[in-house]
């Protein structure tokens, strides 16, 4: 084992996450809750739990918790917790309370622990919730992240897979952290490329949900260990297909690099085998292929809009900083879920 | 041959461990890369059909894998898809409803010139070989029984019968779809390339 202050062992962030296969395969066989009043449950591949208390209210509930993905504790509790508090957003909603999830070795410095939960606590509050206690065990390697409880007005939520023909599709952060991260770790990443996937990693979706509410957003989710791809192909309904447009896409500098050194995650091969046949890249580049499939840890929101509106929310989004774009659009149903092109 | 054991490690370096072995390696020499899951496979396999290596594989029996990669040995890198031909126009004959009215003017009129229009169709000496239903067509294999049932006709007559599903979609009608099957427009746009006739009444 490394020396106790290290936190790294193995892939963190959200390419820890199982594969879509697996999951689908364990989830579908255990039964269904029944209770009317769950208006967002495990049937959709959605983001968060919505449970409505009355015509006007609904709790969102989440959680989320993942090993390290670089060695600054503070960064990762950071991270950690806009990761964990992103699928509140992603539903549309505002978040309320936070309960701390830890898994911490014994023998570790008690003060990594500290930076950690500071760092959780600063995007809580950022977040304009309160962190109200939480959970911790004893384990061989840390982990952190949070369950989060938010609200939202029952006819304002917002699923992942209303969007309709005609809409385009906005992505809210730049691609490529798992990439870079997956880089940092065998020591070939550089300090700019690092540096732009941890700003991005530790912004808050809140600021791009906020700027979305004047809009009319058919459909949300935020993209994290199932990449672009992966969690674009869970807005799709049959009845229609995605085009995205390559060049359209906001990468992060370095992903590109590091995808052509083959510095690539588990988690987007496994997705990658998962969206088999329901993909079809309209190009031949490798390094776009694997920055789409790209698993990302505390990725942005993927946003559905009508096409007339989305070059004004991709301007309120853009000026809060990070490299965003209207990638593509849905389209009537072609051949496969998605296709990339040009 | 160098042999590098990767089993134990998480992606990428089992992939990065072979980079280096491959840097070292002599010109022509094969390194077998060991590992203990598929998906180390399939991304060491990406990498050397990217750097245009030969590559072979399998299992090493005691539940690991094996990967042998030999650098500049696959002489053609893949060869581009050879070029789609145009395909000859097959003769076929498409109907094409993409509205449940036929013509502009009263829609009262419309509607009940469409369902004389696919009326007619059923009592011609040779059925068309695709009827094709979009927009508000899709109605007419959906919602309207006169033209369902005449539909039904021309399907068992061997005529194939084909719903935009995007359109179904779009008016809540995809489980009243009544006859014939459900396309998309990929297999639109191929069908319409292909047909020898396209009758828009």
């Amino acid at each position: 084992m490394e020396p106790s202050n290290k936190l790294f062992c193995k892939g963190g962030g959200c390419t820890a996450k199982l594969g879509p296969a697996v999951l689908e395969r364990v989830l579908s066989r255990l039964p269904r809750p029944t209770d009317p009043q769950l208006l967002v449950g495990c049937e959709s591949s959605d983001d968060a739990a919505v449970y409505r208390l009355t015509d006007e209210l609904a709790v969102v509930q989440t959680l989320d918790f993942f090993p390290p993905m670089l060695e600054d504790p503070y960064l990762f509790g950071q991270i950690a917790a806009a990761n964990a508090l992103s699928d509140i957003w992603a539903m549309g909603g505002t978040a309320k309370t936070a309960l701390n999830i830890v898994c911490f070795p014994e023998n570790m410095d008690l003060n990594v622990l500290g930076a950690i939960l500071t760092g959780g606590n600063e995007k809580v509050r950022e977040a304009g919730a309160s962190l109200a206690g939480g959970h911790s065990i004893a384990d061989s390697d840390v982990k952190y992240g949070l369950s989060v409880m938010g609200t939202v007005h029952p006819a304002r939520i917002c699923t992942n897979n209303t969007c309709r023909v005609g809409d385009c599709l906005i992505l809210t952060k730049p691609l490529g952290v798992g990439l870079i991260m997956t880089a940092n770790r065998v020591g070939q990443a550089q300090q700019s490329w690092f540096d732009a996937a941890v700003q991005s990693m530790t912004t808050l979706n809140r600021w791009a949900c906020e700027a979305s509410q004047p809009y009319e957003v058919h459909a949300s989710t935020d993209v994290t260990g199932f990449g672009l791809l992966g969690h674009l192909r869970e807005m799709i309904r049959p009845a229609y297909s995605a085009v995205i447009r390559a060049h359209s896409v906001p990468v992060l500098d370095g992903a590109r690099q590091c995808a052509e050194e083959f510095l690539l995650t588990a988690a987007a091969q496994r997705t990658r085998n998962f969206l088999e046949g329901k993909v079809r890249f309209a190009i031949r580049d490798f390094a776009m292929e694997e920055v789409l499939f790209d698993p990302q840890t505390s990725g942005g929101l993927l946003l559905s809009v009508p096409e007339a509106q989305g070059e004004a929310l991709l301007a309120d989004i853009r000026a809060l900083g990070l490299p965003c774009g209207i990638i593509g659009s849905i389209v009537p149903r072609m051949d496969c879920d998605i296709i990339v092109t040009e | 041959m160098m042999t590098v054991d990767a089993k134990g490690m998480a992606c990428p370096l089992p992939v990065v461990e072979a980079k280096k072995a491959m840097a070292q390696a002599a010109e022509g020499e094969t390194i077998r890369v060991l590992v203990d899951n598929a998906i180390a496979v399939q991304n060491l396999t990406k990498m050397a059909q990217q750097k245009g290596c030969a590559l072979s594989g399998g299992e090493t029996g005691d539940g690991n894998y094996y990967v042998e990669i030999t650098p500049g040995a696959q002489t053609s890198v893949e060869a581009d898809e050879p070029a789609v031909c145009q395909p000859l126009p097959s003769g076929k004959t498409v109907v094409v409803l993409s509205s449940d009215q036929m013509g502009g003017g009263s829609e009262q009129l419309g509607r009940a010139l469409m369902k004389a229009f696919v009326f007619a169709l059923t009592q011609m000496d040779a059925a068309p070989d695709t009827v094709l239903l979009y927009n508000g067509g899709a109605k007419l294999s959906s919602e309207v029984p006169e033209t369902i049932a005449d539909l039904k006709k021309l399907e068992e007559a061997g005529c194939e019968i084909l719903t935009c599903g995007t359109c179904l979609d779009f008016y809540s009608l995809t489980d009243r779809l009544a006859v014939g099957g459900v396309t998309n427009m990929y297999a639109i746009c191929e069908l319409l390339l292909q047909a020898g006739k396209v009758i828009r009444p």
